[in-house]
């Protein structure tokens, strides 16, 4: 029974969790790593799309309660997301034709590029603030859980309880699907095929007749989409504040460089890496403890290695870590 | 008449010309080869048939038409194929997708080249489902000219193909070369092995400085005293 219980609690606590904030950063780091092999640079206004993404939702959910349409069950966020995705694709090849297409004429060195995305990056924080202001939005709706603590403990007779929030639910089937859709369409379709290529030779692939500019439109597509769910699924889950996305950027960018740099099965796994190492640093582990040792044994401190304050440090240590001792990732990708 | 003719051509990079008064071309069905030695300006005549390269003066023709001023990748859909001497893959894709990548812009039926080109590399039927960048050099060479053969090209265009590749190898090659051209399509190829690729050619360029030296068939080259002595070691 003890040792059921530990189980649960290490579920509800760390691997719930874990999936769930593993597939936000996946998804994240997904759109970092395309931009990356595709055009060649580090897209930090990735995290600004994110939140663009999810400030498009936000507005679009006032506007559908407004209008008294919504899922109950389900948030309302599900029924606005195809039309955020759209706004939010629209907005990357907006910023792109604007802003990268000048340096990528010029045939700018990719460092340019970066600091160019810094600066998409301040504009686009500055204009979302500017429309949705800098305070909490919480636009969940609809039942919170699928599994509430309570049920599964009446069901089980455990005294740990399991909940399953229906955001995290949410967030991990919209993830598989999105991801399986991504790889479906960068191994089995001819254009997705064409990209490969493109990111692979951009000089043989020009002799092949593929054209960039398509290449171009389509990275900007999938970066607006994966961007648009995962900032929707974050702030649903943990409710939408603008700044924090300016804090996403630096796991985002440990998980894609922890996998490989241009690597997709690298940023997926970089995502679970980073957010699982973060989760199982800040626990406190006392009351695991608690349960898998006899009671004499078990200390009288949290035993947690690091504050939750701490928690963006984790990231970071990983990045250095990394960087340091395998630049090339999990999956050998490029150096950056 | 020359299938594809490049006629006195001068270009260079930059303010630095390489070629002076070049003329290379092909016949139809029949194997073309430019030699000469290092600086010569072999590739830069192939890139420059290709549009690679912005030309100075003189006009490249092609099956009776000018393309001197179309861009490369309008040349492949009139009928030009090139491999290029390095990076002439797509080495994180495989051998299949490298293949499918050739015939990109073209309409007609995709699956009948592959068997074509299975034909031609028996060993990239083995190979179809590996990734192009875990194969071997004489392999790679193979799916470079695969994909540039998968437009059905009136002419092959192949820059150094022997390089980085054992004789043994390199023999097989340029026997498949034969059999490309024998299938119709023109070859003209750049190499640096040029007693081998004269025995294969129908015709000869011998290139000095940017300079057309010797034009011949490339029996004749071989025979010519002065070519032996001076370009192919006696």
């Amino acid at each position: 029974m003890d040792f059921l219980n530990g189980i649960t609690l290490i579920s509800n606590y760390i691997l719930i969790p874990g999936l769930t904030y593993g597939s936000q950063l996946a998804l994240g780091a997904l759109g970092i790593t395309i931009v990356y092999s595709v055009l060649r640079f580090s897209n930090f206004a990735h995290g600004e799309f994110m939140s663009f993404g999810a400030m498009t939702s936000i507005l679009l959910c006032w506007l559908f309660l407004s209008l008294e349409i919504n899922l109950n069950p389900l948030p309302t966020a599900i029924i606005v997301l195809p039309f955020a995705i759209i706004i939010t694709i629209f907005y990357c090849i907006l910023v792109d034709k604007i802003i990268f297409k000048f340096y990528r004429r010029q045939n700018s060195k990719s460092v340019i590029n970066l600091i160019v995305s810094i600066g998409v990056m301040f504009f686009t924080g500055g204009l979302i603030r500017f429309i949705i202001g800098p305070g909490d939005k919480n636009f969940f709706d609809g039942e919170r859980f699928v599994l509430k603590a309570k049920t599964f403990k009446n069901y089980t007779g455990l005294s740990e309880g399991l909940a399953l929030k229906t955001t995290q639910g949410i967030t991990i089937v919209l993830s598989i699907i999105l991801v399986v859709l991504l790889f479906w369409f960068l191994n089995k379709t001819k254009t997705g095929k064409s990209m490969r290529a493109y990111s692979d030779n951009k000089e043989l692939a020009l002799l092949s007749g593929i054209n960039p500019e398509k290449v171009v439109l389509i990275t900007w597509i999938i970066t607006g989409t994966l961007a648009c769910v995962a900032g929707t699924l974050y702030g649903l889950d943990k409710s939408y504040k603008p700044f924090t996305y300016l804090h996403l950027v630096l796991p985002i960018f440990s998980a894609a460089i922890v996998g490989g740099v241009g690597n997709p099965v690298g940023a997926i796994i970089g995502g679970f890496v980073i957010a699982f190492s973060e989760l199982i640093v800040t626990f406190a582990y006392k009351k695991i403890f608690f349960y898998f040792l006899p009671n004499y044994l078990v200390p009288d401190g949290l035993l947690q290695i690091l504050s939750t304050d701490y928690k963006i440090a984790i990231s970071f240590i990983i990045l250095v870590l990394v960087l340091l001792i395998r630049p090339t990732g999990i999956y050998k990708g490029k150096i950056i | 008449m020359y299938l594809l003719f490049g006629e006195n051509i001068t270009c260079g990079y930059g303010s630095v010309d390489i070629l002076f008064n070049c003329d290379v071309g092909v016949n139809e069905g029949e194997i073309s080869s430019i030699v000469g030695p290092n600086g010569a300006g072999k590739s830069t005549a192939m890139k420059a048939l290709f549009g690679l390269l912005p030309i100075k003066q003189g006009k490249i023709i092609l099956d009776g038409e000018d393309i001197t001023n179309i861009p490369p990748q309008q040349r492949v859909l009139k009928g030009m194929g090139f491999v290029p001497q390095t990076n002439n893959i797509f080495p994180s894709l495989t051998v299949e997708e490298n293949l499918e990548m050739g015939a990109f812009v073209e309409q007609h039926d995709c699956k009948k080249m592959l068997e074509y080109i299975y034909e031609l590399f028996p060993v990239l039927k083995e190979k179809q489902y590996q990734l192009a960048g875990e194969l071997s050099g004489g392999q790679r060479q193979q799916v470079a000219v695969g994909r540039a053969l998968m437009t059905k090209p009136k002419v092959l265009m192949l820059d150094e193909p022997s390089a980085g590749v054992s004789p043994i190898i390199m023999e097989g090659l340029f026997n498949k070369v034969t059999e490309i051209a024998n299938q119709g399509t023109a070859v003209l190829m750049v190499e640096q092995n040029a007693k081998q690729a004269l025995k294969i050619s129908d015709l000869g360029f011998v290139l000095n400085q940017g300079k057309n030296l010797f034009t011949d068939t490339g029996n004749s080259l071989l025979e010519n005293k002065e070519v032996r002595q001076a370009f192919l070691g006696g």
